[in-house]
């Protein structure tokens, strides 16, 4: 291949590479295939692993399990090793994949019109915000207090640039929206209103129907797409753009990424919206064919003035929710629901027997988890339980500073009562 | 159509809804939802027949210029796929995590070797959200020096992303055009370059594979200015262990993990984005760091000078995995070893098609070049994208077209060091035997594809993006 170039060696090809800027690359020599796969296992085996150590863990990313069909699919090299699908032709599966996939997101949500994913649920809701943003003139983003601080940082990152104001309003005695407080932030100058439900607290929120009536901006819902099985379509309740994080559908949790950004919005918008989206045409036979479509909004076209930066996204993980829904079906998902509040149910109920222990913080309905509020700090709680054996829940204090005694607790069908029990039993003996 | 195109959503749901009293309040309890179970044999048989309707690079050639398709190799696959990855919270108890904070922090100091950078985050999700990050940083610089500067520039032959990126930031464009060489025209950056002037984002090699030969002298240029110099990693796959933008006089870096470290791109995305800084920068990187505290590793949050937090986690974990696992399998002699042979072949594949297509700018090229069917298009009319469809007919991935704007019917190739000699044979007789070939037979392109022709126009038309408004149509046009 040289001579054919006519070139003696390779850094011919480097001629152009000045020698002011040459430099070498101090890495250690490769390795063969079996010792990278040691050596890697050798890391990873310092790892304690949600099926060594259980883990209370949630606050959207959640242990579920994750069907083998599911890994199969995305395992499909076709699919697996493909790019974006920029070339309609050879790319239909994976296109009509995501298509289906946005049509799942679309009748769990409500709203006629979805992405093919964002990166996750805390950039979903940071692009939601800058799409309010889009929609209208006002200069304030109201979100909840109960807001985990990750999501938070991510929102304000993502409000930046487009001089629009966060600011946040509280909850209630049970757990949902404080209605009094959102009223008196509810002003003309409003840019988009922001709420989840369930929320961090876990709490399905009755009151959440309620906001519509409040405000003609941009109302924006946050959901767990599992619960949205057993709930009533936030489309239905008069929001605009619906986020959450989809990893609960299919994902394992990889230490928090990737995660899976469900992005939903009314048909009216779509020209206003982040992300890829998959669209419904023809081919020159006049069949049904899919294709990348309303690419004059991205960043590849229309460049400094792109409704997003987005290009690559999580489509593989949108695959794999799509095969888990499916896998599921309807009646399905309403049981793996149902099972996950149930677990979740016994829990509180088990915890509540303990003295000086509240079980649950709110009385309220909830979903995969809820707060507890404990008679020593979170914190050393955890510490306590990570020796017996046990990854306790999320404390508050880092979240929702005034709710610094409280524990957020997830559980789902991964705990059996064997699992539940001996949790509870710990707490019981170091309580 | 295909029966085994069907969509999976058109199949019945049971009539009713199952009972859900007592599980929400009242008033909010699902009435209907419209995704039908598919038993296990139907659905396999679903995906697998979507899954030979899809053009992977395990499938054939993948010369999509900027994307860097390499193999993807099945060990990182197998060891993505333990528990000991999938089954943890990022929101752990430090001490049972130490497997991941290890490979993170490994793979921190390598992506810092490869770049010549002080700091590296590996939070970013992709390499747009990357180039975010940093600018966010640019911005948390500047503002803690008291300098007001909101202006950002990008050559005209840069990555869409660079100037959304920035436009995300809040910053002020300002394109510069390239100059004869296909290079930064120093004349026209000298002129953009004021006290306004917050970051320039470059790419070098730059989308025309092209090296940035005056790049030091750029450097200073911006620095005297009092501005950053920002690194797009997305054509680093052309000079690891040659150069690096730290060697250039970059200040921060974004790596693209799904590009140069060979992790699969899965049709779109997950991708991995890391940031890499000089020191000065390292205050502003997101949190949590990655820190030693006693014997262990261990996440710091409190950095009083951070952007904060970029995604919702830690990044994304199962994609730094693969590409660290990448790494030590390549080693530095084998990444050096991947750039020159993917250059090596880039120049190959030139080297064959020039006689036949147009390649403006001068040699050597690095990782890609840019073809043109400009001349095709005025003899016989075939346009790059009718080139692209027809080589879809002979198992090869198209080019990127129509990028970078400033060549005209612009192929962008890039082979990547995992083709060989007979596959970039194959590539190069199948561009050549279209060139020469009846018109009316590439226009038509491509014959032997799953579908034909896609009509892209009536998808931007209709905008119908769901089976829900698919139906709500065809019912309100009964």
């Amino acid at each position: 291949m040289m001579e054919h170039i006519g070139i003696g060696f390779e850094d011919e090809l480097f001629k152009d590479v000045p020698e002011e800027v040459r430099c070498h690359l101090p890495l250690p020599r490769g390795m063969s295939e079996k010792d990278v796969v040691a050596e890697v296992g050798r890391i990873l085996a310092k790892n304690r692993h949600a099926g060594e150590v259980p883990s209370f863990l949630g606050a959207g990313c959640y242990d579920h399990y994750v069907p083998a069909a599911v890994d199969h699919v995305i395992s499909r090299s076709e699919f697996y090793t493909s790019y974006t699908p920029y070339q309609p032709e050879i790319s239909q599966g994976m296109l009509q994949a995501l298509f289906e996939y946005q049509s799942h997101i679309s009748e769990l949500t409500g709203l006629d019109a979805a992405n093919c994913s964002m990166y996750d649920g805390a950039t979903a809701l940071g692009e939601a915000a800058r799409m309010c943003a889009r929609l209208n003139d006002g200069n304030v983003f109201l979100a909840p207090r109960a807001i985990t601080r990750e999501k938070l940082s991510v929102l304000r990152n993502y409000l930046t640039g487009t001089g629009v104001e966060l600011e946040l309003y509280g909850w209630d005695d049970d757990g949902g929206v404080d209605l009094e407080d959102l009223e008196r932030r509810v002003t003309g100058d409003l840019c988009g209103l922001y709420a989840e439900n369930p929320n961090l607290f876990g709490v399905i929120d009755a009151r959440v129907p309620v906001l519509r009536g409040m405000t003609d901006a941009p109302l924006v819902m946050g959901v767990n797409p599992l619960a949205l099985a057993l709930m009533r379509p936030p489309g239905d309740m008069g929001a605009d753009i619906v986020v959450g994080d989809g990893q609960c559908l299919g994902s394992p949790m990889n230490y928090g990424g990737p995660g899976l950004g469900v992005f939903a919005c009314r048909q009216e918008h779509v020209r206003k919206m982040p992300g890829r989206v998959i669209g419904l045409t023809e081919d020159s036979h006049g069949e049904q064919a899919f294709c990348m479509t309303l690419q004059t909004r991205e960043q590849h076209i229309r460049r400094g003035r792109a409704t997003s930066n987005i290009c690559t996204n999580v489509a593989l993980v949108a695959v794999a929710a799509a095969v888990f829904l499916s896998y599921h079906g309807r009646d399905g998902l309403v049981e793996l629901a149902k099972e996950n509040i149930d677990r979740g149910r016994r829990l509180m109920d088990l915890i509540s027997d303990i003295d000086n222990v509240q079980s649950p913080v709110f009385e309220n309905y909830h979903f995969n988890e809820f707060l507890v509020e404990l008679p020593v700090k979170p914190e050393k709680m955890n510490g306590i339980l990570s020796k017996r054996g046990f990854q306790g829940g999320l404390p508050m204090s880092a979240h929702v500073p005034e709710m610094g005694d409280c524990m957020l607790l997830t559980t789902t069908e991964m705990h059996d009562d064997t699992v539940q029990d001996s949790f509870v039993s710990v707490l019981k003996e170091v309580l | 159509m295909r029966p085994d195109r069907r969509l999976i959503m058109e199949r019945p749901v049971r009539e009713g809804y199952p009972d859900v009293d007592g599980y929400v309040p009242e008033g909010m309890e699902r009435a209907s939802l419209h995704i039908p179970k598919v038993d296990e044999p139907e659905l396999l048989r679903h995906y697998t027949a979507l899954s030979r309707d899809n053009f992977g690079t395990d499938s054939g050639p993948y010369p999509l210029g900027s994307c860097t398709m390499k193999h993807n190799p099945k060990y990182a696959d197998r060891l993505a796929s333990q528990p000991a990855v999938g089954r943890m919270h990022h929101h752990m108890e430090e001490e049972h995590a130490q497997g991941s904070l290890d490979i993170m922090r490994r793979m921190e100091r390598a992506l810092g070797e490869i770049s010549g950078m002080d700091s590296v985050s590996l939070q970013p999700s992709a390499g747009a959200h990357g180039e975010y990050a940093a600018m966010l940083i640019v911005k948390a610089y500047h503002a803690s020096r008291n300098e007001e500067r909101d202006e950002v520039i990008v050559p005209d032959s840069a990555h869409g992303t660079n100037p959304a990126s920035a436009a995300m930031a809040g910053y002020k464009l300002v394109e510069i055009p390239s100059g004869d060489d296909g290079c930064v025209d120093l004349d026209a950056l000298d002129a953009a370059l004021s006290d306004r002037t917050a970051a320039l984002m470059l790419t070098n090699p730059n989308t025309l594979g092209i090296f940035e030969r005056r790049v030091k002298e750029l450097a200073s240029m911006v620095h005297g200015k009092g501005a950053l110099l920002y690194y797009d990693g997305a054509n680093l796959n052309a000079i690891m262990g040659k150069t690096s933008p730290g060697a250039m006089g970059f200040d921060l870096v974004h790596f693209n993990l799904h590009k140069t470290f060979a992790t699969p791109h899965g049709g779109g995305g997950p991708g991995s984005g890391p940031i890499g800084v000089r020191a000065f920068l390292d205050d502003f990187l997101p949190v949590p760091r990655i820190i030693d505290e006693d014997d262990r590793l261990a996440l710091d949050w409190a950095m009083p000078r951070s952007i904060g937090k970029v995604n919702g986690a830690m990044g994304n974990f199962a994609i730094v995995l693969r590409a660290y696992a990448y790494i030590l399998r390549q080693g530095g002699d084998g990444l050096k070893g991947c750039s020159e042979r993917a250059v090596l072949n880039s120049n190959y594949l030139k080297k064959r098609l020039e006689d036949h297509y147009e390649v403006p700018f001068a040699d050597p090229r690095k990782h890609e070049f840019v073809a043109s069917a400009r001349k095709l298009k005025k003899d016989k009319g075939i346009r790059a994208l009718d080139v692209a469809k027809r080589m879809i007919d002979h198992g090869i991935h198209p080019p990127t077209i129509y990028f970078p704007a400033l060549v005209e019917e612009a192929l962008m190739i890039e082979p990547t060091e995992d083709e060989t000699m007979e596959s970039l044979d194959r590539i190069a007789d199948v561009m050549i035997s279209i060139a020469e070939e009846d018109p009316a037979t590439v226009l038509a392109a491509p014959h032997s594809a799953p579908v034909g022709r896609v009509d892209e126009s009536k998808a931007v038309k209709d905008a119908v993006l769901s089976y829900r408004r698919m139906m709500s149509l065809r019912e309100g046009s009964r």
